[in-house]
């Protein structure tokens, strides 16, 4: 399929490209210190719901070091407003699903009302942080409290307060998509059940926060922004727009990135603020906020209620799902409908699900803006499906592995169209995999047969071990697309600059590995720029489990056209046919006389232009080509995940016992990269299901505003994970890869909660949210009562 | 105008001095006076561990310590523990360790860990598995899932006991 030796594709290469990390000598945003550089610090809403009856700045504008303060008034007609989301819509998506997008567009700073406890209200710069800080807290606020809505159910209902005051009412997006009759099947079934599912409200949490500093270069007058993003190109659009300056003026340059996730994927009111401040003041300025400050403005995620039926047969065999969910968006939702149609594109899960009807509703509440965070709408998806299956299985007295290999999608059905579009607008095909291979294999790492004996003779003693699966697919790669603009430097060094912005991924290392075997050099060969707009034109950004799937398969198309010119000029200059010609150990030499041969740096400095050229008539002068690949659509990755607990009935305490990862991402490039994402997604998952939860008041007041409140997983919660790689390789890239950056993130929460389910099954507990807290679970087990110990 | 009074201290084995406000933190003191912004800031609250240094040759929280509390003291930040490497090799036998299990991603955590890594080797060269955890328990990482964190230390604890014999 693809014409890569596997030199070093498919090899564990460690990651020496990165090993400044281990002395200190990583730069991130809050690194940057430029000469005469000032800081900056915001005045942030103390209320959810405000109108905003006055700023007084006159005390801290007489503070010592303030060099000024720029509030809502002050930047209203010279910062134009965000869009409504940054999400792109293909036309055939807004065609087949017309879905309702009515959002608000947010301002880089209130407009006489606030929305949300920590919304940016006013901006102040001064000589350093302590002062910017001083001068905050010196600025007075009048603010006029208005009814705060926290709840979208209430949210919904006639008559509630409007987040948004020019809305008619507190949906911002909605969209709903079926397949077959499922109110026939719904009444036709031998058994339905019926659930709310709720999965709360958590977050990212980078150890790395956001921050920005922003100076226009003094030569070139270009405004140069270093921003911890994932997303630089957008970025720069954004400022360009929103300070109405051509983008060529602008360059945006994403550093070494502390950890992204999700909520550092689109654009925010401090990565306008801070460019405008740098023009308007003619100095460097700089931002970075602290950990609190995270809380109450970088985005929060998750947070969907589900009202599930499901359809079913006596032989446990679905018939289909109706679900109707509402997404708590927030004050803001900055990537529309993403999250919500993701979790409707992932619900049916590998299983065939003939009948279906999803809704989903996104409902403004005065809380923190709602987006993406890694899974993206999945998680929610497939704990609503993987909790059904052993309820499911629970009423049938079915074991809950049989169910879903009953229900599974066959290797022999693929390619298999699930019946809906993708949210990029292509029917849902879910290209290659073995669905039951792979879960055959994690129960195999498991050890289920054993677990579920020890299950019995534990039950027995009063002692309670829960065995839980979570089954899932996931569409990666997604576009619209990814450069790669690939360069031979005179030096014989292979330099590849991409729109693509990892964030400790490995990116420098997997696409040296990938430029490698393609090119016949070796890693420490090729180079890698990432993360700067003026490196390459066009660029989308590392999210969405995409990168090496868009970036890998750039590469390869760039590198054929590249090597397709190399090829020519060679031919030229060594007189040979060229098909006589190879690549091998960074030269190319003519087939049999390896004597006959160029280096990549004598061809680079032969393809110059004027008296030094050496280029035969028709080759224009430099090696570099650049190609953007355009995916057709997403490609289908598998996992099966298998939580193994033991729950403490006096304590409520869930122990985690062992961990299984089965999973199925196509191509693997670097096997120990695959790893280190499966863990980090896995560790994100345990904390989202056993840990993390954003708690608000009624009044819209975070009271998990610290990691005192906000429980990360440390080196004691998260187990050793077990990892089984299967590989059925994509056939929509040349290079066979499937992401999975995502994928350890997904199938925690599933896994775990059916893991809790499995060992409370003699006492029924009905296990419909996280996290799973000690004291949730003794709520779990009081309210119910233990059903006759041969149940199962 | 905030007073600002002098401090003196050793840093990575170097005299350092200064002329800060008592609210300064020595994070601060070493990232912003010194350019030494190898010591990182997660949180600014003492619990995520990113800016543990050694102080006296005890792990604090950098975040929380003031510089003037600092002064008079030996400071030792990840910048100058490739120093203290085996005659010869370019880093320390933990960092080495890191780099071979992957024991980082985005590197943002790194540096408290290596120096909580370093301070738990001087203590107990041969750690099992759960003291590794446990001593490794008030450092973040929302990268790694700590498994290779926790291979990096074995690694390390092997190499150390190679090189001393």
């Amino acid at each position: 399929m693809a014409e890569a030796s596997s030199r070093f594709i498919g090899r564990g290469v460690k990651p020496h490209k990165t090993k400044r990390f281990l002395t200190g000598g990583g730069v991130y945003v809050s690194d940057i210190r430029l000469p005469n550089m000032l800081h900056a610090a915001l005045v942030r809403s103390i209320h959810a719901h405000a109108r905003i009856c006055g700023v007084d700045v006159q005390q801290a504008l007489r503070l010592d070091g303030v060099a000024g303060v720029w509030t809502g008034d002050d930047i209203k007609d010279r910062i134009s407003l965000f869009p409504e989301s940054f999400e792109i819509h293909p036309r055939p998506w807004l065609e087949g699903v017309k879905p309702v997008l009515q959002g608000p567009r947010p301002a880089a700073l209130a407009q006489g009302k606030v929305h949300y406890v920590g919304e940016p209200v006013a901006i102040v710069v001064a000589e350093d942080r302590h002062r910017a800080e001083d001068a905050v807290d010196a600025i007075v606020v009048e603010y006029e409290a208005l009814p705060v809505v926290v709840d979208p159910g209430e949210a919904l209902k006639d008559g509630a307060t409007l987040v948004h005051d020019d809305s008619k009412d507190n949906v911002v997006f909605s969209f709903k998509v079926n397949k077959g009759n499922i109110d026939q099947i719904l009444r036709e079934a031998p058994y339905t059940l019926r659930e709310r599912f709720r999965h709360h409200r958590y977050c990212a949490a980078p150890l790395e926060g956001r921050g920005i500093v922003a100076w226009v270069e003094p030569k070139t007058n270009i405004l140069t922004v270093w921003s911890s993003t994932q997303m630089p190109h957008l970025v720069r659009r954004q400022i360009a727009a929103q300070l109405n300056l051509p983008e060529e003026t602008v360059r945006v340059i994403a550093p070494d990135i502390g950890g992204g996730f999700g909520p550092k994927v689109f654009v925010y009111p401090e990565e306008i603020l801070v460019p405008f401040l740098a023009l308007q003041l003619g100095r460097p300025v700089k931002w970075v906020e602290d950990r609190r400050e995270h809380f109450i403005s970088t985005a929060h995620g998750r947070d969907q209620v589900h009202d599930v039926e499901l359809a079913f047969d006596e032989n446990g065999l679905i018939l289909g799902l109706r679900d109707r969910f509402l997404l708590d968006n927030g004050a803001y939702n900055p990537m529309g409908l993403t999250d919500a149609y993701n979790t409707a594109a992932h619900l049916q899960g590998p299983y065939k699900v003939p009948n279906l009807s999803v809704s989903g509703t996104c409902v403004s509440t005065n809380k923190v803006p709602n987006a993406p965070y890694r899974g993206a709408g999945r998680p929610e998806a497939v704990f609503v499906m993987e909790r059904c299956v052993d309820l499911l299985a629970a009423k049938l007295s079915l074991d809950p592995a049989e169910v879903r290999r009953r229900n599974f999608v066959q290797p022999e059905e693929m390619p298999y169209h699930a019946g809906i579009l993708y949210r990029d607008g292509e029917p849902i095909c879910y290209d290659s995999g073995n669905y039951p291979e792979t879960l055959a294999q994690a129960l195999k790492a498991a050890g289920y047969e054993e677990l579920r004996k020890q299950q019995q003779e534990l039950r027995q003693r009063g002692r309670y071990l829960g065995i839980g699966i979570g089954c899932y697919v996931e569409g990666t790669g997604v576009g619209s697309f990814e450069g790669a603009k690939v360069r031979i430097d005179p030096s014989g060094q292979i330099v590849v600059a991409t729109g693509a912005t990892g964030h400790g991924q490995g990116h420098e290392t997997i696409f040296a590995q990938i430029a490698a075997d393609l090119w016949g050099v070796s890693p420490e060969d090729v180079r890698l720029v990432e993360g700067d707009t003026s490196s390459i034109q066009f660029g989308c950004g590392t999210f969405g489990s995409r990168s090496t799937v868009n970036v890998g398969s750039a590469l390869f198309e760039a590198s054929a056209r590249l090597k397709e010119k190399v090829l020519q000029l060679a031919a030229h200059l060594l007189e040979a046919n060229r098909d006589d010609l190879e690549f091998g150990n960074g030269k190319i030499f003519v087939r049999g006389m390896p004597q006959r041969s160029l280096s990549f740096s004598e061809l680079a400095r032969a393809a110059v232009p004027g008296w030094a050229s050496k280029l035969p008539d028709g080759l224009e002068p430099g090696l570099e080509e650049t190609f953007y690949f355009v995916p057709a659509t997403v490609t289908w990755a598998n996992a099966a995940h298998v939580a193994v607990i033991e729950v403490d009935s006096d304590t409520g305490e869930i122990k985690l016992l062992d961990y299984v990862v089965s999973h199925d991402a196509g191509k693997l490039i670097n096997p120990l990269l695959v790893e280190g994402q499966i863990h980090g997604g896995v560790a994100q998952g345990i904390g989202a299901a056993l840990y993390e939860e954003i708690c608000y008041d009624p009044n819209g007041q975070l009271l998990s505003g610290s990691f005192m409140d906000y429980l990360l997983p440390g080196s004691m919660e998260v187990p050793k994970i077990k990892t089984v790689h299967l590989e059925s390789p994509s056939p929509l890239n040349p290079l066979g890869i499937k992401g999975l950056g995502e994928g350890g993130a997904i199938a925690p929460p599933a896994a775990i909660a059916n893991a809790l389910a499995d060992a409370l099954l003699p006492f029924t507990a009905q296990v419909n949210e996280i996290p799973l807290s000690p004291s949730r679970v003794l709520e779990l087990i009081r309210r119910t009562w233990p059903m006759s110990p041969d149940c199962f | 105008m905030i007073a600002k009074r002098p401090i003196e201290l050793t840093v990575n084995g170097k005299q350092c001095e200064g002329l800060v406000e008592a609210r300064l933190s020595l994070a601060d003191f070493l990232r912003d006076h010194l350019g030494l912004t190898g010591t990182h800031l997660g949180c600014e609250q003492g619990i995520c561990g990113s800016c543990t240094v050694l102080f006296n040759g005890e792990s604090v929280r950098s975040c929380l310590l003031l510089a003037v509390q600092a002064h008079g003291g030996e400071v030792l930040t990840v910048e100058g523990l490739a120093g203290l490497a085996k005659d010869g090799e370019a880093l320390h036998a933990i960092q080495q360790g890191f780099l071979e299990t992957l024991g980082f991603q985005c590197g943002f955590c790194t540096p408290g860990f290596l120096l909580t890594v370093y301070e738990l080797l001087g203590e107990n060269p041969s750690p099992s598995e759960a003291e590794i955890r446990e001593h490794l328990s008030g450092n973040l990482c929302r990268c790694t899932g700590y498994q290779n964190i926790v291979a990096a230390v074995l690694w390390a604890a092997e190499r150390l006991r190679v090189n001393s014999e």
